[in-house]
């Protein structure tokens, strides 16, 4: 279907790009049409001139983890490898509206990572210097200062998790995931990219060393290179290449509440009481929990999760009291064993590998499609992720986030 | 929540466990001899299947024993509930 009928709104979705069935042969796979594998084709095709390229999706366009996640875009990461590649994703996000000619409803309202213990304000005065020295934008506030950020969060002193200071991002904030997926989809689309749908991958062939090419649910395809992209699923498809990777598989969950007038003036997280809250622009609060401690691949998770998320939602917020849960929902996210990525090559030949950004991922969307774009391109990494290799494992350089990364992002 | 099966106790609560993820990692009988990939396969790389799954819980807020179970990661079924030192039954 290419064009809309007429008198059908011009927009939707399904006119934005071609449905079309999978050749038999690519230049390159990219598998999961989440966030990461439409940021990867488009810069593929808009960088590297590469366009003999298809995405292929097991279910829908963006229907994964890029469709159920609460949408907080920031940068102030601790390493310096973290905060070059976040960091170059948030300038690609402060262009990106105009690079895709679509309004992703990117808004940069700010985000506030509360600290409530002598160690959070240590690490979070810390992760301030370390940002700055960066060329981050990140401050440092003091109770007062984050009630004037955002008046309606509690800094009374005698709650149970007082509030004694927060990190404050001003260039953080948030945009729309589905606007986001579409508009990398129509640019790629209309570049010559194939967007295969309801193809599932299901072996991945290797022929001495290197990658040959794909079985899936809709016949074999042959493949020069083929890049992972499959988020929460990532164990199972580097398996069908004989690979383990670092990676556990979990839920995570958010909710929710009923729309409601604008109270919520940026994005509130906190690691210590586990979650993380701004208001979406239509109107309802966007919350979201830790994960599951299970590994799951179901996209659900246990309702304490959510009970204990809403308690420390209320706690933070007492105004939010009255306010109704509309929906619960869960994505499996990839965790990695220090909270950062693995961008890279893979010991398999052409065979490159996108994941561990577990409950962080969306605010790298264009940053990490564009370097990862590049490494398939030149078969070697960008600088900007030479350190997220899958043999920091081996030799020990790991990239430790657990501090910025924390309960979520 | 899941209904956890204790061996001990019975089915309770999740919020009354702990969990522990992979069930029979040994840690290596010579760590010495183990090479650079070995060693961080040891210490970073564990099984992350779609579908039955053998690992490690805690009755920490009940009896406070561990055992393994092994556990569908799709449908969260728990398939069977053995005791530590046990090898992981047949599932049919
Ligand atoms: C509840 C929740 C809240 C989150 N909040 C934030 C946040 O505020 N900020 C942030 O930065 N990040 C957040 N994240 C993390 C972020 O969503 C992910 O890191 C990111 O979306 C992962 O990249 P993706 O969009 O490409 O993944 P996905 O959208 O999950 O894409 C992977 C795709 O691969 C497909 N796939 C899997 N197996 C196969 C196969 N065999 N064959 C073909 N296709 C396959 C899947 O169907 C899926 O569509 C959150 C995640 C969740 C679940
Ligand atoms: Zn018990």
């Amino acid at each position: 279907m290419t064009a809309a009928p007429d008198g059908a709104p011009q927009e939707h979705p399904s006119w934005l790009w071609r449905n079309p069935d999978p050749k038999p042969s690519y230049d390159v796979v990219i598998i999961g049409a989440g966030g990461h594998g439409l940021a990867t084709a488009y810069y593929l095709a808009a960088e590297h001139g590469i366009t003999n390229v298809a995405v292929v999706e097991r279910g829908w366009l963006a229907g994964g983890n890029m469709a159920r996640n609460t949408t907080i875009i920031r940068s102030n990461y601790l390493w310096d490898a973290s905060a070059g590649i976040y960091e170059h994703s948030l300038k690609l996000w402060e262009g990106l509206a105009e690079a895709l000619d679509y309004d992703i409803l990117f808004s940069q309202r700010g985000v506030l990572n509360l600290a409530h213990t002598l160690q959070d304000v240590r690490e979070g005065i810390r992760r301030v210097n370390a940002n700055r020295l960066n060329g981050i934008d990140a401050e440092w506030l003091d109770p007062q200062q984050v009630a004037d950020v955002c008046p309606i969060v509690d800094i009374s002193p005698d709650t149970r998790y007082p509030v004694l200071g927060a990190t404050y991002q001003p260039r953080g904030g948030i945009a729309k995931h589905d606007h986001v997926a579409w508009a990398f989809a129509r640019a790629a689309d209309a570049m010559g990219v194939d967007l295969v749908q309801n193809c599932e991958v299901t072996g991945i062939d290797v022929d001495r060393g290197r990658v040959a090419g794909l079985r899936t649910s809709r016949g074999p395809i042959t493949a020069g290179k083929v890049a992972l992209c499959a988020a929460g699923h990532s164990s199972v498809l580097a398996g069908m290449a004989g690979l383990r990777l670092p990676i556990q598989s979990h839920p995570l969950q958010a909710l929710v509440s009923e729309l409601l007038e604008p109270v919520h003036p940026c994005v509130v997280m906190s690691n210590a009481v586990h979650v993380y809250v701004s208001q979406a622009h239509k109107g309802e609060l966007v919350m979201g929990a830790g994960v599951d401690a299970y590994i799951s691949y179901a996209q659900r998770g246990s309702v304490h999760t959510i009970e204990r998320q809403m308690s420390a939602a209320l706690e933070l917020f007492p105004i939010f009291a009255r306010a109704h849960v509309l929906r619960t929902w869960a994505g499996i996210v990839d965790v990695s064993p220090d909270a950062s990525p693995i961008l890279g090559l893979t010991p398999v030949e052409h065979l490159y590998i996108n994941c561990g950004w577990g409950t962080g991922g969306f605010k790298a969307t264009p940053g990490a499609g564009s370097v990862y774009a590049h490494t398939i391109a030149s078969d070697a990494p960008h600088p900007l992720n030479a350190p997220f290799s899958l043999e920091r494992f081996t030799t020990g350089a790991l990239v430790d986030e657990h501090g910025a990364a924390a309960v979520a992002h | 929540m899941l209904s956890v099966p204790c061996p001990w106790c019975g089915p309770r609560d999740e919020t009354e466990f702990s969990y522990g993820g992979q069930a029979h990692v040994a840690h290596p009988a010579e760590p010495d001899a183990l090479s650079d990939h070995e060693w961080s396969d040891y210490l970073f790389v564990r099984d992350n299947p779609r579908g039955p799954f053998a690992e490690r819980w805690c009755h920490s807020a009940g009896c406070r024993r561990w055992f393994n179970a092994v556990r569908d990661t799709v449908t969260h079924s728990f398939l069977a509930v053995y005791r530590i030192g046990d090898p992981v039954p047949e599932i049919s």
